[in-house]
């Protein structure tokens, strides 16, 4: 059996659309040392890295190999892993089982993005089938607008509710001296921001972010010396179900987040995601995922999820706090987006989150999207799992 | 640590163009192919792994047009960019950790959709604002390279052509080679100049092809009819960046690697010990370079040991007697088509490519970004 593994150390950058003053490189760099300070460890105890980004966001190959100065992977194993938005997911999962194996006892974990060197959705829009699905349905805007319009019609869900999924996370972030959009904003704003692909509001969106994020995952053999609380990985999860946006079927619920979270609480033994999880940071890089995201991971009934939005349930204080950092809507550097969340449910779990602190974190979840409607799902704890 | 084999390959014929096959097409047959040889279905896969490259598939997030086709619809599944023995590396370690006790994993490369850009896709690897102006890419980066360590070491161009005249004479007992010639070094050194000292006969074509590798850990190796083929050591490590910082000469990461795949597969002279290697034979002096670096022959002496026919088929270290990249270089997909012919080796399944009936150890090797800036070493045993 492979060993346990946990986060010891996790780093980010601050967030802005443009950071000027650094390069990729230095981009990198900055948030490895805060990762490496943040575990007290120098770039010598490291065995090894692994990096992931969306090469053509700033239009540069074979990125393991040309990080290396910002990385500090020089003389180690430096690789890449890389699946579109789910990228800091992946990375970490990747760490996880990297060091679970037992090939590493201390690995880096790096994602990161310079989205200010592209144009997105240029780039973006490669990523659809050239003969099949560019035509109609490029770009990371046309599917969530059709997801959100198919569970409006199935629920009677309203944008108005989504917005106060915004209103939500957009205050959580000013309590984020890393977050990127550190601005409340009412409903009212929300609605009467331009709509860009009906029904989804500017306000209601991601932005496009310049920063990176780093952790540092150890094996247990390991990881109780170096820090008083690692944040243990329970289990991971995911579903990458479709090769084309043409293949998904009409969605009233997201595939590859339903099947992965049956698959999560199977293996874990949760029966209510809502009671038993204490802090959720997902990838919700628009405001109607707070809604139909969180009813496919059983954290309430299908169509429910107004509901709990506007009591308040994931609001901080709430029964499930979601997205304490202010999520994605607040801060999006893609690479780097997924691997945040884990460095958030980390840094909760270490009781070292500042002002966005929820009391109590026993158990934490990340989550990640993107692709072609996927997810990743990693659950952390205070305990170590048996 | 837990035992990893394995237990199933597949790979396409690398050709110039398969003008009838995507990419994801080329990678189902290959998944097909690794599924038949392990006597399987996808159902006895527990996860996937596919290794691609946006840059070379001219997609953005280019492990998504490979998903499905890798069996990954409804299963765990991850993306790695880079040399598909870098994807191995993470398969295994997915199968090591407990968490899955299968693993299916692919790596692709159409070259022929990008052939009159490929100059632009290694360009695209330098760094942007003091090496990419000069017109570095791969071809004319490796050539300072073959430059400089030909220089120091006093290696003449006959000894690299003999390299691609051993490799693409073994290539004619391949039947997935793509350029298996009879050739001799005077038209290796008659061959078009493409960028001093590299002629045309000392670089690998550019090629189309896919492979599949299916991982089981001990508990499941029973379940596949093939013989298990065990990974018994791996290591990988990347030199700096800027080609300014490094000795090109040299392969210092490269030695790094093998010293510590050697290690953890109990490996203490690896001439003696390895039986036959695979390795990333992009140009003719890398075959030279990268042999000194494993430790089959000093530094500096790997001229010597092509011309001694030390690394012929039927020599004592048999190099590439699949023919290596210099006769079909599927780009991504290039470090796993070595571990499949090392595979295919020590199962004796290597019709006229096999080195000796008895093969117990094999070695695959494969490279990140250029001039072997970063290099992974896997030793693969019998038992």
């Amino acid at each position: 059996m492979g060993k346990r593994a946990a986060i010891v150390g996790a780093g980010q950058t601050y967030h802005k659309s443009i950071r000027r003053d650094v390069n990729g490189q230095e981009l990198i760099n900055e948030a490895v040392t805060r990762a490496l300070e943040d575990a007290e460890l120098t770039i010598d105890d490291i065995d090894g890295v692994v990096i992931g980004n969306m090469d053509h966001f700033e239009g540069i190959n074979y990125v393991d190999c040309w990080s290396i100065d910002g990385s500090g992977g020089f003389m180690k194993p430096t690789m890449k892993l890389c699946t579109g938005g789910t990228t800091g997911t992946t990375l970490g999962i990747g760490g996880f089982h990297m060091v679970a194996s037992g090939m590493f006892d201390k690995l880096l974990v790096i994602g990161w993005e310079k989205n200010s060197e592209s144009d997105t959705t240029g780039a973006i829009v490669t990523a659809t089938d050239p003969i099949l699905d560019r035509g109609v349905m490029a770009g990371a805007l046309a599917g969530l607008a059709i997801e959100a319009s198919e569970y409006a019609a199935a629920y009677g869900a309203t944008p108005k509710d989504a917005a106060r999924v915004s209103v939500r996370d957009r205050k959580h972030a000013c309590n984020n001296p890393y977050a990127h959009l550190r601005k409340e904003v009412t409903i009212e704003e929300v609605l009467s921001s331009p709509v860009i692909s009906d029904p989804l509001h500017l306000l209601d969106m991601c932005p496009r972010t310049d920063g990176a994020c780093a952790v540092i995952y150890a094996s247990e053999d390991v990881a109780e010396k170096l820090c008083p609380q690692p944040a243990w990985v329970v289990k991971t999860a995911n579903r990458h179900c479709y090769s084309r946006f043409s293949d998904i079927k009409g969605q009233t619920g997201m595939l590859s987040l339903t099947t992965a979270a049956k698959e999560l609480w199977a293996k874990t033994g949760i029966k209510e995601p809502l009671k038993e999880i204490d802090v959720l940071e997902m990838y919700q890089p628009y405001s109607w995922g707070g809604l139909i995201w969180f009813e496919d991971m059983g954290f309430c009934k299908k169509g429910e999820g107004p509901k709990y939005i506007w009591d308040g349930v994931t609001d901080m204080g709430g029964e499930c706090p979601t997205n304490p950092s202010g999520g994605v809507v607040s801060t999006n550097p893609i690479g780097a987006t997924g691997l945040i969340r884990c460095a958030e449910i980390a840094h909760q779990i270490q009781g070292k989150a500042g002002d966005r602190q929820v009391p109590n974190v026993e158990l934490g979840l990340a989550t990640g999207f993107g692709g072609c409607f996927w997810s990743d799902m990693i659950l952390y704890s205070k305990k170590k799992p048996a | 640590m837990d035992r990893v084999a394995i237990v199933g390959i597949g790979q396409t014929k690398i050709e110039a163009a398969k003008e009838r096959q995507n990419y994801p097409e080329m990678v189902y047959e290959a998944v097909k192919l690794a599924l038949e040889d392990a006597g399987v279905g996808i159902d006895e896969v527990d996860n996937v792994v596919t290794t691609a490259n946006d840059f070379w598939d001219g997609r953005t997030i280019s492990c998504m047009p490979v998903g499905g086709v890798s069996g990954g619809y409804d299963k765990n599944i991850s993306g790695v960019e880079g040399d598909g023995t870098f994807g191995a590396f993470y398969a295994s370690c997915r199968t090591r950790s407990g968490s899955y006790g299968t693993t299916l994993l692919t790596a692709h490369s159409k070259g022929s959709e990008s052939r009159k850009i490929t100059p632009m896709i290694t360009n695209a690897a330098f760094d942007p604002i003091h090496a990419r102006c000069l017109g570095l890419d791969i071809v004319t980066a490796c050539a300072l390279q073959a430059r400089k360590y030909m220089q120091r070491f006093g290696i003449t161009e006959e000894e690299c052509a003999q390299v691609s005249v051993k490799n693409h004479g073994n290539a004619l007992e391949n039947p997935n080679a793509q350029t298996p010639m009879n050739i001799t070094v005077e038209d290796v050194m008659k061959s078009e100049m493409i960028a001093e000292p590299l002629k045309a006969l000392d670089i690998s074509p550019i090629s189309d092809g896919a492979c599949c590798m299916i991982l089981a850990n001990e508990e499941r190796v029973k379940n596949f009819r093939t013989k298990p083929v065990w990974l018994k050591g791996v290591s990988f490590c990347a030199d700096a960046f800027q080609l300014g910082d490094r000795d090109l000469s040299e392969c210092k990461a490269l030695e790094k690697a093998a010293e510590k795949a050697y290690q953890m597969a109990g490996i203490q002279d690896p001439r003696k010990e390895i039986d036959v290697a695979e390795i990333c034979d992009a140009f003719t002096y890398q075959e030279l370079m990268w042999t000194e670096g494993l430790g089959f022959g000093k530094k500096g002496e790997g001229g010597k040991l092509v011309t001694s026919g030390a690394t012929a088929k039927d020599g004592d270290i048999p190099v590439n007697p699949s023919g290596g990249l210099l006769s079909g270089h599927p780009f991504i997909a290039a470090g796993m088509y070595r571990m499949i012919e090392a595979v295919r080796q020590i199962r004796g399944e290597a019709g006229g490519m096999q080195v000796k009936e008895d093969v117990k150890t094999a070695l695959a090797h494969g490279v990140n970004g250029l001039c072997g800036q970063s290099h992974c070493v896997w030793i693969l045993g019998s038992e």
